[in-house]
């Protein structure tokens, strides 16, 4: 079976154009990569259905290898009926984005940044300090104030307000 | 005539219900009656097909009259059809739980009433993908149920959600450019795409064209089902969407990806011959997946994390490709759509009765709502695999499978699987230890809504810090109170969490069910005849060991 060598240039060109476009972090380009991509398919589809200039399956007359394939021009049908709906909707989204952010581009989620911010230190699982007990406090230096040991791993824990160090040198 | 050929019912009532409630909506009340009804009716007709294919064996129903390898095919097979009953059961309960809310929090809103619609059409796309018999159809059912879900994940379209919406719909329209790839690539090797027919004519070509196709249909299948090095998507976008939507996607979406994997497998591909990289993707999934859980504060988060991570177990006893190991995992599929769809369904109502999901603003909901509390923790255990739950037997079924297959990547996997066992009942125990045992007060940032007096235990004033929460119940602030757990919520849930036991009760006709249903999948040759015909011949599966 021979095929077109200008349809499979061109669907190659249309893969790589569309490959590098969704790469892009602006919604609109994403748009138009996805859409080349899908035109890109149906070219190949295309491809799949003989070679150009058969006949169409029209009459008995022909035989089974003289009309074109009519299958593939079925499925690009559905698949350009398919890709029309979701380019519709896309372009609903990244208006609604506009209307929202301001901003034609893809956000980051700001869950995901604040788990990845998180500290190994687990507030409840690593709470336990050992408590002072000696007579003589340990004393350290700490946000260029002196405060007893304690004190300061208090003041080192995420989310915790400063100690204030009371009269009696002791921690609150 | 068999009640088999009823299938196409499956796909149709749905869409009806679509047109109808589309029709009706300006009038929430018939809406609401018109889907619950036609889905009731859908489940009951898939049940009659569960019994009918158990006792006939499989059916193909011909559409339109175009006899198969030509026309389209939809194929009734146990498997099929234990997913049909299962995904219908769960979507039903969700539906009832979505109304529920909508009653609550007064549906005046226009993107509510758009909502039967959309979740109709979702429902008939899982169903045509289960049923299809042809790669094309299956194609098409994938996209109806992918366009229904880009509706659903933006419904309302606020920020949050439009963001996740957006890497949503990229991710799945890649992927199904991917899959029409496939296709085309498929018919142009082939010159059919009816799967029976697949089945006979894929055997005959060379090795390297058949791996070339098998790899491209995996992966474009392993996106939508969320297996390791193509699940980031999904703890991304989840989480965001409204609870049932999430609830419905966690439960039947990833499923869908399953089902069309286990299908190439089987009956297009069968074989050994990607079964290497298939346990290392699961292995990496189940690991990967599950100690992204563990650091995540948000319940919804972390439900999607344990989600992608149990997708590992599936694809695990899929790759073993052995009696045992597919049908401890088609058990496993049919527990799991269960398990985890409860799951988040509970977790919608810890955030209405808690202010959050969040494990750090939450604490003392034993004690405030004990009802909440057992039903998270049924599931919770369930999910985790403790003894005597459904979840349990999976587990055991799987490892059982691995150990009788007994090479070092299936003990590897073994391990692994004990292990995400363990992680998982780790994940899930924090999250009971801090939600639900300690005093509201030793919460990191406590939600208002706990520390106020127990006087008002059916209502709360929405005022302050409490009005940041999601849109619906902001409309509700006017209202001043809102019922934080309606019935019909709360029993809808509780329905899917005694349908989870219900799954561990009965089991052992269970596990009759699925081990025909893997049987039937790997001898392929019940499939081939109920759509081609009884003389076709079906060319036994090639082993690295044995063909080639």
């Amino acid at each position: 079976m021979s095929v077109n060598l200008t349809l499979l240039i061109v669907m190659g060109a249309l893969y790589a154009c569309g490959i590098y476009l969704i790469l892009e972090r602006s919604l609109t380009r994403v748009l138009l990569g996805l859409m080349l991509l899908a035109n890109a398919t149906n070219l190949l589809i295309l491809a799949t259905g003989g070679y150009a200039g058969l006949a169409p399956l029209y009459s008995k007359d022909p035989a089974a290898g003289d009309y074109n394939d009519p299958l593939p021009q079925a499925l690009i049908l559905t698949s350009i009926v398919i890709s029309f709906a979701v380019t519709a909707f896309m372009l609903g989204i990244i208006y609604r984005t506009w209307v929202l952010a301001r901003r034609d581009e893809i956000q980051a989620d700001i869950e995901d940044l604040r788990v990845a911010e998180t500290p190994s230190f687990d507030a409840e699982d690593d709470a336990v300090i050992p408590a002072e007990t000696s007579e003589f406090p340990v004393t350290v230096m700490a946000g260029g104030r002196e405060m007893p040991a304690e004190a300061a791993v208090e003041e080192e824990k995420p989310g915790s307000a400063n100690v204030a160090p009371r009269p009696d040198g002791g921690g609150r | 005539m068999n009640l088999a050929s009823l299938a196409p019912l499956a796909v149709v009532l749905p869409i009806l219900g679509a047109a109808l409630t589309f029709l009706l909506i300006r009038h929430s009340r018939a809406q609401r009656a018109v889907s619950i009804g036609l889905l009731s009716l859908t489940l009951l007709l898939e049940c009659l097909l569960l019994a009918s294919v158990c006792d006939g064996g499989t059916v193909a129903v011909t559409i339109g009259g175009w006899l198969p390898p030509w026309g389209i095919v939809l194929v009734v097979d146990q498997f099929s059809s234990l997913m049909l009953v299962v995904s219908s059961a769960v979507s039903l309960a969700v539906l009832v739980y979505a109304t529920g809310q909508g009653m609550a929090d007064g549906d005046q809103d226009a993107p509510v009433s758009i909502f039967h619609p959309t979740y109709l059409i979702l429902v008939a796309g899982v169903s045509n993908a289960f049923l299809s018999g042809d790669l094309f159809n299956l194609y098409v059912g994938f996209e109806i149920l992918l366009t229904a879900s880009y509706v659903l994940m933006t419904l309302g379209g606020t920020g949050p959600r439009i963001r996740a919406g957006v890497t949503y719909v990229v991710v799945s329209v890649v992927s199904s450019v991917l899959f029409l790839i496939s296709i085309a690539m498929v018919y142009g090797a082939t010159g059919t795409v009816n799967m029976a027919d697949l089945a006979i004519k894929l055997g005959e070509l060379d090795q390297g064209t058949r791996t070339l196709l098998h790899v491209m249909l995996l992966v474009a299948f392993g996106i939508k089902a969320a297996v390791f090095p193509l699940s980031f998507w999904l703890p991304d976008s989840y989480p965001t969407a409204p609870a049932p939507v999430t609830a419905v996607f966690a439960g039947l979406l990833t499923k869908v990806g399953v089902y069309a994997m286990v299908r190439t497998e089987t009956l297009l591909f069968p074989g050994d011959s990607l079964n290497t990289p298939l346990m290392v993707a699961a292995l990496l999934t189940m690991v990967v997946g599950i100690l992204g859980a563990l650091a995540q504060s948000d319940i919804k988060r972390l439900l999607s994390f344990t989600l992608v991570s149990h997708i590992g177990y599936m694809v695990f006893g899929l790759a073993m490709s052995s009696v045992a190991g597919l049908g401890a995992a088609v058990f496993y599929v049919a527990h799991h759509i269960t398990i985890q769809t409860s799951l988040f369904l509970v977790t919608g109502l810890i955030e209405r009765r808690g202010g959050s999901s969040s494990v750090d603003r939450l604490g003392g909901l034993a004690k405030l709502s004990p009802l909440l509390a057992l039903l998270f923790f049924v599931p919770a255990m369930n999910l985790a695999g403790i003894p005597p739950f459904s979840g349990f037997l999976g587990k055991v079924g799987l490892m059982q499978a691995g150990i009788a297959l007994g090479t070092p990547l299936a003990y590897a996997l073994v391990i692994g699987g004990v292990v995400t066992s363990l992680l998982t009942l780790l994940a899930i125990a924090r999250v009971w230890n801090r939600a639900f045992w300690r005093r509201p007060s030793d919460a990191e940032h406590p939600d208002p809504v706990l520390l106020a007096t127990p006087a008002a235990p059916a209502a709360r004033t929405m005022v302050g810090p409490g009005a940041k929460r999601n849109s619906a119940k902001r409309n509700a602030a006017n209202q001043d109170v809102v019922t934080l757990l309606p019935r019909t919520m709360v029993g809808s849930t509780a329905g899917l969490v005694v349908l989870g036991i219900a799954l561990t009760v009965f089991a052992g006709p269970l596990f009759t069910v699925s081990d025909q249903a893997a049987e039937d999948m790997l001898d392929r040759s019940a499939y081939v005849h109920a759509v081609l015909g009884d003389d076709t011949v079906v060319p036994p599966a090639l082993t690295s060991g044995g063909g080639r």
